[in-house]
């Protein structure tokens, strides 16, 4: 325990930066509304996230209430159970979870966290949030053009989706695509402020090497997305010139309704490989920052090192690489070559290495650590235990020969909505509860924490472990009714109903932490600027919240990494990232 | 704000050898790339992302191309005009690729007078690339208008794959842009230089940052980075 080194005052170097001034707001306008300040513009992500992710999360009610009561709700036609899953889909991966952590979480903690008073570009990333608005606006005015929002799947598959049998045809798929590229094109402004600002804005003695984990996590997904959204964007050109101009990228020779369409000699498959190019690094895109926070939270909370620092730092990297070789394996059964199924499928069973190393260090964190069971804390054990559940799920469907038989079945609903659903929003919540003070000033309620963390993880484990058994059953997903079939057996009925209620008690649950969010606000305990008693740098801001510039007159000058927890001889049980390393002589003293 | 004093002038760490050096050199403190400014790092990465469209675009054309059970038109004919008389091939391309690469040539020159802060050279020059690209852009229009006159569609043309077509407007269309935006910021920057904004530090209108000569180079990287693409566009699309 002893060998943590002390790094010497002399290693930290001079400032190579000379410090660029800050844009002040001028009004109460260019302070709230169009701030260029980064904790302003996290905040308005959030909450536009958090507001567009409620829809989602109503639509995944309505889904349950027809999949739970097939019959019962006459609302719900197939068409709009088609939509209700489209739009669930599309909106929790890329405009709740993308957005939340990268617009979110990155802009309030990246400047915070490498001792920066504010990305490098405020102005283009005041622009980042207003396109990432427009965005939602666009997604969200879907519901209320003719034909409804497109019901084409979150993947949104040629050529059904763009042909006249698919709900949303008209309009929807348009504005889908439309709302997609604004989404890339916001997305790409804020990113390379956070890319540009964690490589050259640090402050002094802030190594990448002495890097919080989140800081990690966020920056390595941020330049993952600024490589994977491209082939979006590019899908999402070339299918809507093929809806809307009549060519054919994606469209082969087709009759529908004995007509034959203009269309031809364009191929699907095409597009399912710029989609999953995109879409497989999307995963950990999310699964990233997921990654970096947890470290965090449980180094803090369990008050010890995390273990094996590097290793999760080339983990997080390794990921990231290997996350582009491997995006075939979501097209097992698109009639590809056997040798590629075999080349995707030793990639995808890669992974499984780093992300490994990642769980095992991050049990040896916890390992004989000082465990405070606060609401961070448990659903960062809430997180660990579902992402290794998603996970072993996970190589199962990565294999081809088990993938075949399993696909478009309720078992890979399952998989992914645990290892890319319920265990980053854990992640989400659990970061939310410990950063909340550090942004109002208040500490969340307690009571209410634990109530919601308990019914949140124990109900996705009622919501989500039945459907593993379906999905073994042969319940197909994405499908309205299950009608009579011989495989569908009454105990599949009676599990749907069982999902569906707990789904809606679930759902309720994150009512009373909304409202936890706005009552702490106001009533909560005062946290002041260190409740958690932690090592990294936005926990030492003069102010809290931080005020505009962050750091008052000096900024931090950083001289440990951020682990320092109960390092023995040491006064506090946590020694601050900025924290001169004058306890040496303690040290030296006591020994 | 004044700039953070040197308290510790120490002597720089002792460089490692292999692959431990360039992580350490890479991790070290503040910046990554040393004496990189924010903005040039930022357009570097932007261009990289961009690369990644780019690429995009020519895979997927590359592979309707390939797939293709229909005859793909064969480029030299259809991109040939009959000056004086003379049937030449691929003429315009060649002259269009001429004036985009001079203007790469003019773009340099004008980062060069830049950095020597000569105000009036640097703009004219700046001047002189938005005018080449300008007519880049007006040649495309010229040649886009011959083939729509011929026939050519987004969704069919008279000589064979309908994907030639679609092709064809998407990515010399996403190109196209490109060379306008550049055209556009080019005139932009352009005027400050001129107005002499670089010399007396004056705050940008959006960003009230102060402006620097630099952006002359930023802009360059931009421009070079749109003619280098088009001589993949060239080669990919009207060579093969």
């Amino acid at each position: 325990m002893v060998d943590v080194p002390y790094d010497r005052i002399a290693d930290v170097p001079p400032a190579e930066v000379p410090e660029v001034e800050l844009y002040h707001p001028k009004s109460w306008w260019t302070q709230y509304v169009f701030s260029q300040d980064a904790k302003v513009i996290a905040i308005q992500y959030s909450l536009t996230a958090t507001a567009i992710g409620l829809v989602a999360l109503v639509l995944s009610w309505l889904m349950r209430l027809q999949l739970g009561f097939p019959g019962t709700f006459s609302f719900i036609d197939a068409n709009q159970y088609l939509q209700f899953i489209t739009m669930h889909g599309m909106i929790m991966v890329i405009y709740l979870l993308t957005a939340l952590f990268l617009g979110g979480f990155g802009n309030y903690l990246i400047p915070l966290m490498v001792g920066a008073r504010d990305m490098v570009f405020p102005y283009v990333n005041m622009l980042s949030y207003w396109v990432y608005l427009l965005a939602v606006l666009v997604l969200a005015s879907t519901f209320f053009v003719p034909g409804g929002p497109t019901g084409a799947g979150w993947t949104l598959y040629p050529p059904q989706a763009i042909l006249s049998g698919t709900p949303g045809q008209d309009w929807g798929i348009i504005l889908m695509l439309t709302s997609l590229i604004l989404f890339i094109i916001g997305f790409t402004m804020g990113g390379l402020n956070y890319v540009v600002t964690v490589l050259q804005a640090r402050t002094r003695g802030m190594t990448l090497m002495r890097m919080p984990l989140t800081v990690w996590g966020i920056f390595t997904a941020t330049v993952m997305a600024l490589l994977a959204f491209p082939a979006l964007f590019v899908a999402s050109v070339m299918m809507l010139f093929d809806r809307l101009l009549g060519t054919s990228f994606f469209m082969p020779a087709l009759v529908e309704m004995g007509q034959q369409l203009k269309y031809g000699g364009g191929s699907p498959i095409l597009f399912q490989h710029l989609f999953w190019f995109f879409g497989h690094p999307e995963v950990y895109i999310v699964a990233l920052p997921a990654f970096g926070i947890v470290s965090d939270l449980i180094s803090t909370h369990a008050r010890k090192n995390i273990f094996g620092y590097r290793m999760m730092v080339w983990a997080i990297v390794a990921i990231g690489a290997l996350s582009f070789i491997v995006w075939a394996h979501h097209m097992y059964v698109s009639g590809m070559h056997p040798t590629f199924g075999f080349f995707f499928a030793t990639t995808t069973l890669i992974i499984a290495i780093p992300t490994a190393i990642k769980v095992y260090n991050w049990v040896l964190t916890l390992w004989r650590g000082d465990i405070h069971l606060t609401v961070p804390m448990l659903f960062a054990l809430g997180f660990i235990i579902t992402f290794v559940n998603g996970g072993l799920t996970g190589l199962f469907l990565g294999n081809v020969v088990v993938d075949v038989p399993l696909s478009d079945t309720m078992f890979v609903v399952a998989h992914f909505h645990m290892v890319m659903g319920v265990a980053p929003i854990m992640v989400v919540l659990g970061a939310i509860y410990h950063w909340y003070p550090k942004v109002t000033g208040r500490m969340m309620d307690d009571w209410m924490g634990k109530f919601h963390f308990w019914v949140t993880f124990l109900g996705a484990y009622l919501i989500f472990f039945p459907m593993h058994y379906l999905g073994l059953q042969g319940v197909p997903r994405r499908y309205h009714d299950l009608g009579e079939a011989t495989f569908i057996t009454p105990s599949v009925h009676a599990l749907n109903a069982f999902i569906t209620v707990v789904a809606l008690i679930v759902g309720f649950a994150q009512m009373v932490f909304l409202f936890n969010l706005v009552w702490s606000y106001f009533k909560g305990r005062p946290s002041g600027g260190n409740p958690w008693r932690a090592t990294t740098l936005e926990w030492q801001t003069p102010e809290t919240p931080p005020g505009h510039g962050n750091w008052g007159k000096e900024l931090p000058v950083v001289y440990r990494w951020a682990y320092d927890y109960s390092v023995p001889g040491a006064k506090e049980d946590f020694i601050p990232q900025n924290q001169p390393p004058a306890t040496r002589a303690v040290q030296g003293a006591a020994t | 704000m004044a700039e953070t004093v040197l308290t510790n002038p120490g002597k720089s760490p002792a460089q490692t050898a292999g692959w431990k050096g360039i992580a350490a050199d890479w991790s070290s403190d503040q910046r990554a790339f040393k004496n990189v400014s924010w903005g040039k790092a930022m357009m570097w990465i932007f261009l990289l992302s961009d690369t990644f469209i780019f690429s995009c675009f020519l895979l997927s054309y590359m592979t309707a191309r390939m797939s293709t059970t229909v005859p793909w038109p064969n480029p030299s004919e259809v991109f040939a005009l009959t000056i004086g008389g003379h049937h030449i091939p691929l003429i315009l391309i060649a002259i269009m690729t001429f004036v985009l690469i001079s203007s790469s040539g003019t773009m340099a020159m004008a980062v060069n007078f830049g950095y020597r802060r000569d105000r009036v050279k640097t703009a004219v020059l700046m001047l002189v690339t938005a005018a080449l690209g300008a007519t880049f852009v007006g040649m495309q229009a010229f040649e886009w208008t011959k083939l729509i006159m011929e026939g050519v569609r987004p969704w069919e043309n008279p000589w064979g794959a309908p994907q030639f077509g679609a092709s064809f407007f998407m990515i010399t269309g996403f190109h196209g842009t490109h060379v306008t935006f550049g055209v556009i910021f080019l005139i932009a920057i352009a005027r400050k230089v001129w107005r002499g904004d670089f010399d007396v530090a004056r705050r940008g209108f959006f960003t009230s940052r102060k402006g620097h000569y630099e952006i002359v180079e930023i802009m360059g990287l931009y421009w070079h980075f749109v003619d280098l693409v088009w001589v993949f566009i060239f080669a990919f699309f009207y060579l093969w």
